[in-house]
């Protein structure tokens, strides 16, 4: 009876995740055709509060890609492989307390700062590079032009009050 | 060993941040799409409504048994075209004198691109044209564009480009910013201007008055194409006729009666080499372009004006007498139905369908069900419609983009629209097409901004996203009866909660917008922790003023939900355009609009509303005061924090160009 139950409750779920990825998936969707640009799929696991690193997400495009890559997406592929990761709870998104440490990593002398510079050799040389567009607009909101620095807890905080 | 584990360390910092990062930026991006996803629908949604206004106008004609007097007036406002060929432009201009005292731009006939230069210097400096060289430009655009064809026939050489242009829907900055960037248009520079040049941007007498000035002056190298919004009553409804009132308080109404004229001279369309289609809207399946180069295009007043046919006692008997005799083909038949200024049934559908239509994935052709017009059409319609005329490319505009042009059908039809910023600051951007014969078009992007750079994106994504919002609660509002009644159809223990699945199917089908209700949800309704929605909490901070305290809330509510309608149809119905109709008028319309829309107000709250609306007890109705009247007050709503809609424009900065990106 209890299994009965539990199983009814993550059909439920299930059922609950379908539209919410549904919903995603449709605004991407300009020519409603049940496809969606592979270029917008990041941005759509993103927008349903998945973190997959680059390198995730490359593995999870081929994961739902045609045999023959077309450069679109089915939403027929897309759906399974998503609902799964949202029931595993992958890709899992970064706490503040870690992003925060994580600036003092590259903060060693404890300014409370990073200058323009070595945000942009960080982010363009380490890790997952940034391209171009993805500094250019994160330097427009970070960086105080007066101090042509990022205040990294103020940045912090002023992001995290904008995604609630 | 040391530095190792220290590059280690700095790596997975580096990832982290850049993880997060993604995430932030794609959140932003989805925010961005789904206020664009809202604006869209919305829009559609309008237009939708609007379509159906047509249903109404066949329906009051039916039923509005009036003296004969009355009646006539009516029926030649909705059907005959009101400009007696014999009106001399002299009974206009004539009559107008520009005073020494006027110093903005003087024009001087014949045109020449001195005149060209001159308005474009004066719009920069924001002067307005006075109404006597507006009326000549009018006159003298309807008698050359009287002599065009309905599709303009050009050829293009290697050294001779074309570019075309999409929706400009008043936007001067967009208009300025082509013309800085890819030069004025000459014999050397020819231009497309495909359509929509009027409504919802603060400018669209200046930039109608560019195109149709440089039109004058090279009529063989600029075209204009007729868009949805060239159309007098889709203007009622969205700006462009409240725009001339404002600047031409004195000669504004002549203005609006010679420009519903220039308005079906335009041509339809335009043909590239024999083989690129330009239209404003679309194709349908049964698109002929044999019908509709015969077509006497002066004909389509306007998309609320369908052809009705006056005796309706033969129609019946030709349905009766269909035996298997030889049976005249539709349209004939029809057409014997019908008084001579109007078009059939089926060459009105040819042109509403080309003005209309948008394309999509799915194949096939269905209605286009979120404007109410035109249809939806296929990959397999476009190639078929494609090889049956021997053309290879379809262009059209109509629908916003955000990166202001798209190629879709295999690259069969592009898009392109002109219109940057077209909902909101940072909304999309706007694009204009090169093309010449054998090689691949060129595309070029922009963004006009009143700043010298853009603001960050978050920013950006916040502005818009508030304005959006704003709208649907004042649409749900503006429902609020039968949105109450659907959730507390749901609402079995009467908690005032109910699911997210169940309010997000009760808001989908009452407002008929196809929108990810759930991602949308925590912006218009509180959610408690259980994930049930408290679905009286969107009404909480906002409410309709009332223009009077005794008014009805139900009342006040359809008054509003309508008000657009309303507004159409008042001017309808004031044939003589003094502003007042008589209240005999107002009630009987308002009875007829009651049994057709089906709102439930009754005859003593009509009547009521008749006394109320009268407001200096002579027997007469301003419904324009009445009308602004109703408007949506936002509780929390700082001021500063409202778009600023007389913003001083500054000279526009951004500009990008984009690669040639044509699939194959």
């Amino acid at each position: 009876m209890a299994e009965e139950k539990e199983r009814e409750g993550t059909e439920v779920i299930v059922a609950e995740y379908h539209k919410k990825i549904k919903d995603a998936f449709e605004v991407f969707d300009h020519e409603t055709n049940n496809t969606v640009d592979v270029r917008e799929i990041g941005t759509i696991i993103r927008s349903l509060g998945c973190c997959p690193t680059e390198g995730e997400l490359h593995d999870f495009i081929a994961e739902v890609e045609e045999e023959e890559p077309t450069g679109y997406i089915r939403y027929e592929k897309f759906l399974p492989v998503m609902t799964k990761a949202l029931l595993e709870r992958k890709y899992r998104p970064i706490a503040e307390d870690v992003l925060l440490r994580a600036f003092e990593v590259l903060d060693p002398a404890k300014r409370g700062i990073l200058t323009k510079e070595e945000l942009v050799k960080y982010m363009t040389e380490e890790g997952e590079p940034f391209s171009q567009e993805e500094m250019e607009e994160m330097l427009s909101a970070a960086i105080d032009p007066e101090s042509n620095a990022i205040n990294y807890r103020d940045y912090i905080t002023m992001m995290v009050i904008d995604e609630n | 060993m040391w530095e190792e584990e220290l590059w280690n360390k700095t790596l997975k910092a580096a990832l982290v941040i850049q993880n997060w990062y993604r995430r932030y930026r794609a959140r932003l991006r989805a925010r961005q799409h789904y206020a664009l996803a809202i604006f869209q629908s919305v829009e559609y949604a309008d237009e939708q409504g609007q379509m159906q206004l047509s249903d109404f106008f066949s329906f009051m004609l039916e039923n509005y048994a009036k003296t004969p007097k009355e009646d006539s007036a009516l029926v030649s406002r909705l059907f005959e075209n009101t400009m007696r060929e014999n009106r001399d432009r002299q009974e206009y201009v004539g009559l107008i004198d520009v005073p020494d005292s006027y110093d903005g731009p003087r024009l001087q006939f014949p045109l020449t691109f001195t005149d060209i230069d001159l308005l474009l210097h004066a719009f920069k400096q924001q002067q307005t044209l006075h109404a006597h060289y507006v009326i000549e430009v009018l006159f003298e655009a309807r008698k050359v564009l009287k002599q065009m064809p309905n599709f303009t026939h050009i050829k293009t050489s290697p050294s001779k480009e074309i570019t075309i242009c999409g929706d400009l829907h008043g936007k001067l900055d967009d208009l300025l910013l082509i013309f800085y960037k890819n030069g004025l248009p000459s014999e050397n520079n020819p231009y497309v201007f495909n359509g929509d040049f009027v409504d919802r941007g603060n400018n669209s007498m200046e930039i109608l008055m560019i195109l149709l000035v440089s039109f004058l002056v090279y009529p063989t190298d600029l075209h204009l194409n007729r868009g949805n919004h060239e159309d007098f009553m889709m203007n009622l409804r969205y700006g462009f006729t409240k725009e001339i009132l404002h600047k031409y308080k004195l000669h504004g109404r002549k203005i609006l009666q010679i420009l519903e004229e220039v308005y079906t001279w335009l041509p339809i369309g335009t043909i590239i080499d024999n083989e690129i289609l330009v239209i404003h809207g679309g194709i349908s399946e049964s698109t002929d372009l044999n019908t509709l180069h015969k077509i006497q295009r002066n004909k389509m007043r306007s998309v609320l004006m369908p052809p009705m046919s006056i005796n309706r006692e033969y129609d019946v008997n030709i349905k009766k007498n269909k035996t298997g005799s030889s049976i005249a083909t539709p349209g004939k038949a029809e057409s014997d139905n019908f008084p001579s200024e109007q078009l059939t049934k089926h060459e009105w559908e040819q042109i509403i369908d080309l003005l209309w239509s948008d394309p999509r994935g799915r194949k096939g052709c269905y209605p286009n069900t979120s404007r109410g017009g035109g249809c939806y059409f296929g990959p397999d319609v476009t190639s078929k419609i494609l090889n049956k005329n021997q053309l290879k490319m379809l262009i059209r505009s109509h629908e916003c983009k955000p990166d202001g042009y798209e190629i879709c059908h295999d690259g069969k039809v592009i898009t392109v629209f002109s219109a940057s910023n077209y909902y909101e600051e940072g909304s999309n951007r706007g694009a204009y097409i090169r093309l010449s014969y054998g090689s691949t078009p060129k595309f070029f992007q922009y963004q006009v901004t009143s700043t010298s750079c853009l603001s960050p994106l978050h920013q950006r994504v916040n502005t818009m996203e508030f304005n959006a919002f704003r709208i649907l609660k004042e649409r749900m509002l503006s429902r609020k009866t039968d949105l109450t009644n659907a959730f507390q159809l749901r609402d079995y223990s009467r908690s005032g909660r109910i699911s997210l699945a169940q309010w997000a199917f009760s808001m989908e089908s009452i407002l008929g917008l196809n929108l990810p209700w759930r991602s949308l949800s925590s912006h218009l309704v509180n959610i408690d922790h259980d994930g049930n929605v408290d679905y009286m909490s969107s009404f909480e901070d906002v409410h309709i003023e009332k223009p009077v305290k005794e008014m009805k809330s139900s009342l006040i509510e359809t008054l509003y939900r309508y008000r657009s309608d309303l507004k159409i149809i008042f001017n309808v119905i004031d044939t003589d355009h003094s502003g007042l109709i008589s209240m005999d008028e107002f009630r009987t319309m308002w009875k007829l609009f009651n049994t057709h829309y089906n709102v439930h107000i009754d005859d003593s709250q009509i009547d009521e509303l008749a006394s109320i609306m009268d407001f200096n007890k002579d027997g007469s109705i301003d419904f324009n005061e009445f009308l602004k009247a109703f408007y949506v007050v936002h509780k929390y709503e700082k001021p500063e924090s409202r778009p600023d809609q007389d913003k001083q424009k500054l000279p526009p900065a951004s500009l990008k160009t984009a690669d040639p990106k044509l699939q194959s």
